[in-house]
């Protein structure tokens, strides 16, 4: 591995870290969709600066652009406010004028800006090892590490500083505020936040992609646990492998090392929306099926209880009739007995379904479920009659 | 504008180049204002967004597999990519606890990420046909062909075809959705309808206005008609209108300024829209309301000034007692506009001793502000 390439992925997971951090709170407040906005309208700020500072790295740029993005969400909350437009409508059309501007400006002066519209949507990656940080002649190894970690540490620090603030503010506003917390102020330094970061990143991997790395690795964490610190912790994680996976996967197919650190993302997102033990796709149709045979054999049970003992009918206890009183097909009720006889909640004897003792208690406990009478909860019922087993 | 920048624009229209791309750009406004309506009202603006971005990996991989620049096998990509993107979009949603701002921006950026990737793949391979694929980023107008055009018409066609048929459909699922399956629509099947003709209205526009900024030209005129009417027929046809001449507009200053790109002058023509209506609409905009505002501000003083000079002739045997300026002028929250106004609709008048007093019609007016008090007792 060359110095380049260490240095690329240096900057590439720096980059990631300090999106994926704010974009934790993105994700849980529902604005995702600001990020978008903010990533695609800070260009005028940095097509302007540029103009002015005539240096991409220049603070003045960083902070004009920064300003330009914290603006679009005060613009699309003004707009929301007039009750005009809906606020998605609202962000929807913030962006792409503040956007056009930029880029009306940028082919305006083509002639005198190093920017092209293709730096502006992919960044620069691959370059980024060629601009260094030089103090007094001292190389420092190159800029945007330096940009792009100065972006980390500060959004890690506002999130330690503030965590208690964030949560709250995050997941009940009402109360922050009747506690004493200002929710508008922690709201405005979070998107002043995911500004400075879009900016930074805006070097690195472009426009869009800033969305990317905001964005998934925060959905990918929300969906393997509900606790907020963990949370960040997965998101940062994911954020860092999406960034080196992306980077060597771009440099085995020889294409945009941005656009694949995003495809990246969206593998990791891909495999946790099935795979995730308690939320992915996969484990909620298992549960969903086990569910279903849960029920089914409860159903059953009550049919068979209800005509055993004070009014007891064997011809409602016949298993080849069992299809005409439940609507069920036979082979279906085949499946469910099977796995009632497996539990031992019934016996058969010469076609007859008999409800065993088992069975009695099962079903005066799920009787004191449906009703809500001191109920068990279904999780006990589960572990006491072992409702499902493949 | 110089005067032979504007016998520039002004001839614009005659040269047959020039003449396709105002006929595409103004069937692109048609279409999109057309169908914007529909997904502004569905709160969805934001959707056109996440497919108009979805759709670069589908144009991408529509010329690798192919090797051709085809415009249709180029839109089918996009519309496959575009069409899968939502599909997916409601699949996060309704599958898991993330909200569909969250699963719009993940999928608008991955989708786009990967799009970049076969992008750069194909602007290395060796083959010299590739580019010209990037000008689906931001679109250009320049590039539109008359065949592109015809395509253009065919898929507008289709499209006003559809909301022409599903008119009655789509207008009671848009606004409420729980009673359209309630009168036997199938649901399922409108939404499918709508998302799909809104994919058709954002992969027309991506040649002519690209990926990232399509999303506007679905919003803006839409939102500009919202303020002109409350009725969907009325709707619709204004934000085609707005469409078109954000469209046509665009086209021309593009041509006017030599340089600059068609595809965000259309957008910035077609945001100056919307805030042109959000100021000058009769009933919704900005100054209507301030006009509004300051009737009923006249009106209530005006009707605190005739019931409190109601109490006090009430306290005298003649409700017609007559009181001089200076008295009345003493009356709280009293200004000359509000008096000279209650005079003007004759509810005082002067008699002969140059005293006011309360007209039949003034007591009358007075009495019919308390309804409810007159009635109680």
């Amino acid at each position: 591995m060359s110095a380049p390439q260490l240095e690329i992925q240096l900057i590439a997971s720096l980059v990631a870290l300090a999106c994926a951090i704010p974009g934790v709170f993105l994700v849980l407040r529902k604005m995702a969709m600001i990020s978008d906005a903010i990533s695609h309208a800070i260009l005028p700020g940095i097509v302007v600066g540029f103009l002015i500072t005539n240096s991409i790295n220049s603070p003045l740029l960083i902070i004009l652009a920064a300003i330009t993005g914290l603006l679009t969400v005060v613009f699309v909350e003004l707009l929301s406010k007039t009750k005009m437009l809906k606020e998605d409508a609202a962000i929807g059309l913030v962006f792409p004028f503040l956007f056009s501007i930029g880029v009306v400006i940028i082919s305006r002066y083509a002639a005198n800006i190093h920017i092209d519209t293709d730096a502006v949507l992919m960044g620069e990656l691959a370059f980024a090892p060629f601009y260094r940080l030089t103090i007094s002649h001292v190389d420092l190894g190159p800029l945007s590490a330096w940009t792009a970690g100065a972006a980390f540490v500060v959004n890690l620090a506002f999130v330690m500083l503030f965590f208690k603030e964030l949560k709250i503010t995050t997941f009940d506003a009402a109360l922050a505020a009747s506690l004493g917390f200002a929710p508008a102020v922690i709201n405005y330094i979070l998107l002043g936040l995911v500004s400075l970061t879009a900016v930074v990143a805006f070097d690195s991997v472009g426009a869009i992609l800033v969305v990317a790395l905001m964005i998934a690795p925060g959905a990918t964490a929300y969906l393997l646990t509900n606790n907020l610190k963990r949370m960040v912790a997965y998101a940062a994680l994911i954020a860092v492998a999406s960034a080196l996976a992306g980077y060597w996967t771009a440099n085995f197919f020889d294409t945009s090392i941005a656009g694949s650190i995003a495809s990246l993302c969206g593998v990791f997102f891909l495999l946790t929306f099935l795979f995730a033990p308690a939320n992915g796709m996969i484990s909620n149709l298992i549960r969903k099926r086990r569910q279903k045979i849960e029920f089914a054999q409860m159903t059953m049970l009550l049919h068979i209880y209800n005509h055993s003992g004070d009014n007891d009918d064997i011809d409602e206890r016949r298993l080849d009739s069992l299809d005409e009183h439940l609507r069920w097909s036979h082979q279906y009720i085949r499946r469910i007995m099977g796995y009632s006889l497996k539990n031992g909640l019934v016996k058969l004897d010469d076609g007859v379904i008999y409800i065993t003792e088992k069975g009695k208690l099962f079903v005066e406990a799920a009787n004191r479920l449906i009703l809500r009478k001191h109920d068990p909860g279904f999780e006990t019922l589960r572990r006491e009659f072992v409702l499902f087993t493949d | 504008m110089t005067i032979i920048q504007i016998q520039f624009a002004t001839g614009l229209f005659t040269d047959f180049t020039t003449q396709t791309i105002a006929l595409g750009t103004a069937v692109l406004g048609l279409m999109s204002g057309l169908l914007g309506v529909y997904a502004t009202l569905r709160k969805q603006s934001l959707l056109g967004d996440a497919v108009a971005h979805a759709a670069l990996p589908g144009i991408a991989l529509a010329f690798l597999l192919t090797g051709t620049k085809n415009i249709w096998i180029i839109l089918v990509g996009a519309g496959i990519s575009g069409w899968l993107a939502t599909f997916w979009i409601s699949g996060i949603t309704f599958n898991t606890k993330l909200k569909s701002d969250t699963a719009m921006a993940l999928v608008l950026a991955v989708f786009f990420g990967v799009g970049l990737v076969l992008l750069t793949h194909i602007q290395r391979m060796p083959n010299a046909n590739q580019s010209g694929l990037e000008t689906f980023l931001f679109g250009q107008a320049a590039t539109l062909l008359r065949r592109d055009v015809y395509a253009m018409l065919a898929i507008a066609g289709i499209a006003l075809l559809m909301v022409f048929l599903l008119w009655k459909e789509f207008k009671v699922f848009t606004f409420d959705p729980a009673f359209s399956k309630a009168m036997g629509f199938n649901n399922t099947f409108l939404e499918f309808c709508i998302n799909f003709l809104i994919v058709l209205a954002i992969v027309t526009g991506l040649q002519t206005v690209g990926v990232i900024l399509m999303s506007a030209l679905l919003i803006a005129p839409a939102t500009a008609a919202r303020q002109w009417t409350n009725n969907l027929t009325v709707m619709v046809i204004l934000s085609a209108f707005f469409g078109i001449v954000a469209g046509l507009a665009g086209t021309v200053i593009s041509g006017a300024t030599h340089n600059l790109p068609t595809g965000p002058l259309i957008v910035l023509v077609s945001v100056a829209i919307v805030f042109v209506s959000f100021i000058i609409a009769p009933e919704s905009g900005w100054i209507g309301k301030l006009r509004a505002a300051s009737k009923s501000r006249k009106n209530l003083s005006a009707n605190n000034l005739i019931a409190r000079l109601f109490e006090i002739c009430k306290t005298h045997q003649n409700k017609k007692h007559p009181h001089t300026l200076a008295i009345i002028k003493t009356i709280p929250g009293f200004n000359m506009k509000a008096f000279r106004d209650i005079q003007r609709r004759g509810l005082v008048q002067l008699n002969k001793d140059d005293e006011w007093c309360l007209t039949d019609k003034g007591i009358s007016t007075a009495q019919s502000m308390y309804p409810q008090k007159e009635k109680s007792i």
